[in-house]
């Protein structure tokens, strides 16, 4: 099963190498991973899609407990939450109407956000199934170039 | 007060109460080495090998109790000092490595003797850091220290750039307090689990209690034996825990494992509550896990939350250190009426009657076992006793009743040849009252053979026992069961003479050919108080340690010497290896 882990450790260098390294050396597998600084800026927060049984689950969030730098890990799965994922996509314009993409994009209520002759941009936030979906509409052909955040997220209770 | 990064290093050590210090110089570390040599209170071992001074570290701190400390240059000397770390690392020994690292500066410009030490160690360190700024090394190592002798301890490695060594700053002294909102080490024993343990306890048949290294590392001796004696319980121990409870007592069955005895692991099979403190389900314990204790229901008592369920399900689990637990347990049970378990002791003694460590003397060959029954009896039970890797480890194991805790000393979970020997030296800087025994093999001792001209240098007078087959015994042996008998590259040729060896080396040496020379050899031995003493027994090429479970098979399963052809293990059993 797919989980969404959310790690908040101390904003120092080697930190993610470490969390990195703990999934590489005990086999367990990762979907996606994000990090950036909280507002605390001693603090980052962590976010790691990963898919395995609840066995392996328990032991992600034991061993992410057990390094050092680790403050607190949650898998925002196991709660009420939400998630994003940020999407930058090239679409070609050759042999296409314009207006075709354009209602694709109003669908999805995706965005331009660079425009050219031959390509547009375009941004979308969502659900990683959203994306995939997103994603899917469009001919193989046409897709010159696909960039994703990976999953962030939050629990929804304060 | 103005000190350069090297002084406060050192002083922050002094302060730390480090007394033994194990190391190596070079480049990067020279401004320590200066500093250290105008300190008066703490010793620095020279060794002649960086993974020496690691295990010899770690040998210190298994004996003591104490955070053994080591100390090598940039480079090299911490890629040599790993193996010992790693060593350290998976049998949860307290440690703190501090390794010379290239000026900051020049960090990443693949600089002389530069390697990404942080990189390379990560994943055989409880926790490590990289300073590169004088100002931050006493609160660093302040935070070594408390990560690696707290929680479930380990080893921290301190890599500081030469820089850091030289700047001078203020110093306002080592730091007396430390506190991580990352790192909260105290945990307190959740009742409720307690009281379910305490349940299954009392409802238990046929009960063992299986104690691993975590009651030794943990200081539980006491109350793991008051709890055995309460109960009435059977109790079996792990390679790691020997010792914690006292191996010669009526309740104890012995070693449990792949050479355990018959009746602990059968006691393990047939058991309805198996009662597991500080052990961690390691795969030379529970044999085939599909096989594993199939009718029990599990109580797992561990300070380290991730050993729970790792490896097997458990039906209660009680977090924090054993020690408390079994305190809160031996409570909880103070009112409790306890089971009846004569059935099950009539039954463990059948098992018992096996007796599964006997063995075939053979006339004209010393028989390897015979050699450490020899060596107990010399040292009426009392030595330390360190060993390195193979077949001589498991008959140390195996022959040697341990009746107290930090007596046995052995690299239990990375299995390190090489290991015995600097540990010993290790053990004696720490017990100088106790006599110190290395049971070693020809292959190991070849590992840190060098270490003899350490041992010479700072007087450690320890016995080595060199149980000498000319074989790596244990490789050996599997290939005779399991690679139908093509002994690729297990006979040692061309061995060195280890008398005279011993005898350059400034020590005195004693080859042991004849059973009946073996007893007064050992004793003449143990006499040479101020000597180190190198006996090389020459045993039985071809024996094999027994009892066995082979690879792949249950507790249930066991081969017994003289009973059993060792049959050929499955595929699956051979992929466990």
């Amino acid at each position: 099963m797919r989980h969404i882990i959310s790690v908040q450790l101390e904003n120092e260098s080697g930190a993610l190498s470490r969390v990195s390294g703990l999934f590489s050396a005990r086999g367990f597998n990762i979907e996606s991973l994000t990090v950036a600084t909280t507002n605390d800026p001693t603090m980052s927060r962590m976010t790691i899609v990963s898919i395995g049984d609840d066995n392996i689950i328990e032991q992600i969030v034991k061993q992410l407990n057990k390094l050092i730098d680790v403050v607190k890990v949650t898998d925002l799965t196991a709660t009420e939450h939400i998630e994003r994922e940020l999407l930058l996509v090239k679409i070609s314009l050759k042999d296409d109407s314009q207006a075709e993409i354009d209602g694709i994009l109003d669908g999805f209520d995706a965005k331009i956000i660079d425009a050219s002759e031959e390509a547009y941009t375009i941004e979308l936030a969502g659900k990683s199934q959203k994306i995939n979906d997103f994603i899917e509409v469009f001919d193989a052909d046409k897709i010159l170039e696909v960039s994703r955040t990976g999953v962030t997220g939050v629990c929804q209770k304060i | 007060m103005k000190l350069n990064g090297a002084q406060i290093l050192v002083d922050c050590l002094k302060s730390e109460g480090v007394k033994h210090i194990f190391g190596y110089p070079g480049g990067a570390v020279l401004h320590i080495y200066d500093a250290l040599d105008a300190c008066t209170t703490m010793d620095h071992i020279l060794v002649r090998h960086e993974q020496g001074a690691v295990h010899a570290a770690d040998g210190y701190a298994r004996t003591s109790g104490k955070c053994g400390v080591a100390l090598v240059t940039s480079g090299p000397g911490l890629t040599n000092a790993v193996t010992g770390i790693a060593t350290a690392f998976t049998d949860s020994i307290p440690m703190v490595v501090i390794s010379g690292q290239v000026p900051s500066p020049v960090i990443g410009s693949d600089a002389f003797q530069e390697v990404d030490a942080v990189g390379i160690t990560r994943s055989c360190v409880k926790h490590n850091f990289l300073v590169k700024n004088a100002n931050d090394l006493a609160q660093t190592i302040k935070k070594a220290f408390y990560i690696a002798t707290t929680g479930r301890p380990g080893p921290v490695l301190i890599d500081v750039t030469k820089d850091a060594t030289i700047a001078e700053i203020d110093y306002e002294g080592y730091p007396e307090t430390v506190s991580m909102r990352s790192y909260q080490p105290e945990v307190q024993v959740d009742a409720n689990q307690v009281t379910k343990a305490i349940e299954i306890i009392a409802s238990a048949r046929q009960p063992i209690i299986y104690s691993g290294g975590g009651c030794v590392i943990g200081n539980a001796s006491e109350a793991l034996t008051t709890l055995t004696r309460h109960t009435g319980f059977p109790i079996t121990q792990t390679l790691m825990g020997l010792g914690a409870y006292p191996a010669t007592d009526k309740q104890s069955v012995g070693m449990l494992g792949m050479h355990g005895t018959y009746e602990s692991n059968m006691a393990m099979h047939d058991s309805d509550c198996v009662i597991a403190v500080g052990a961690r389900f390691d795969d030379r314990i529970t044999g085939n896990l599909e096989k594993f204790c199939p009718d029990a229901k599990i109580i797992h008592i561990d300070i380290d939350p991730s050993s729970v369920g790792k490896v097997v399900g458990v039906d209660v689990s009680v977090i924090g250190q054993v020690n408390d637990v079994l305190r809160a347990l031996i409570k909880g049970l103070e009112n409790k009426e306890l089971p009846n378990i004569d059935a099950w002791w009539q039954q463990i003694n059948q098992w018992r009657d096996v007796d599964s460590l006997a063995y075939k003397t053979k006339s004209g060959v010393i028989k390897p076992q015979t050699a450490v029954e020899a060596l107990y009896e010399v040292t009426q039970g009392d030595a330390i006793v360190t060993s390195d890797v193979g077949q001589h480890q498991m008959w140390a194991a195996q022959y040697y009743p341990f009746d107290q805790p930090r007596r046995w000393i052995n690299s239990g979970g990375l299995g390190t040849m090489g290991f015995g020997l600097p540990a010993a030296m290790g053990a004696k800087l720490a017990e100088p009252e106790l006599d110190v025994a290395c049971i070693t093999g020809d292959g190991s001792i070849q590992m840190m053979l060098q270490e003899l001209s350490t041992m010479l240098q700072y007087h450690t007078p320890v016995k080595i026992i060199n149980l000498n087959n000319g074989y790596l015994g244990m490789v050996r042996q599997w290939q005779e069961f399991f690679y139908d008998k093509r002994y690729s590259m297990s006979y040692m040729d061309a061995l060195p003479d280890f008398v005279k060896l011993a005898e350059s080396y400034g020590h005195i040496g004693i080859r042991v050919e004849k059973e009946e020379d073996l007893k007064p050899a050992l004793i003449e031995a143990f006499k040479q108080k101020d000597r180190t003493v190198f006996i090389d027994v020459i045993t039985d090429p071809t024996e094999n340690v027994f009892p066995m479970i082979p690879s792949g098979a249950g507790h249930h399963e066991m081969l017994l010497a003289g009973r059993d052809e060792m049959a050929s293990t499955n595929d699956s059993g051979l992929n466990l290896v």
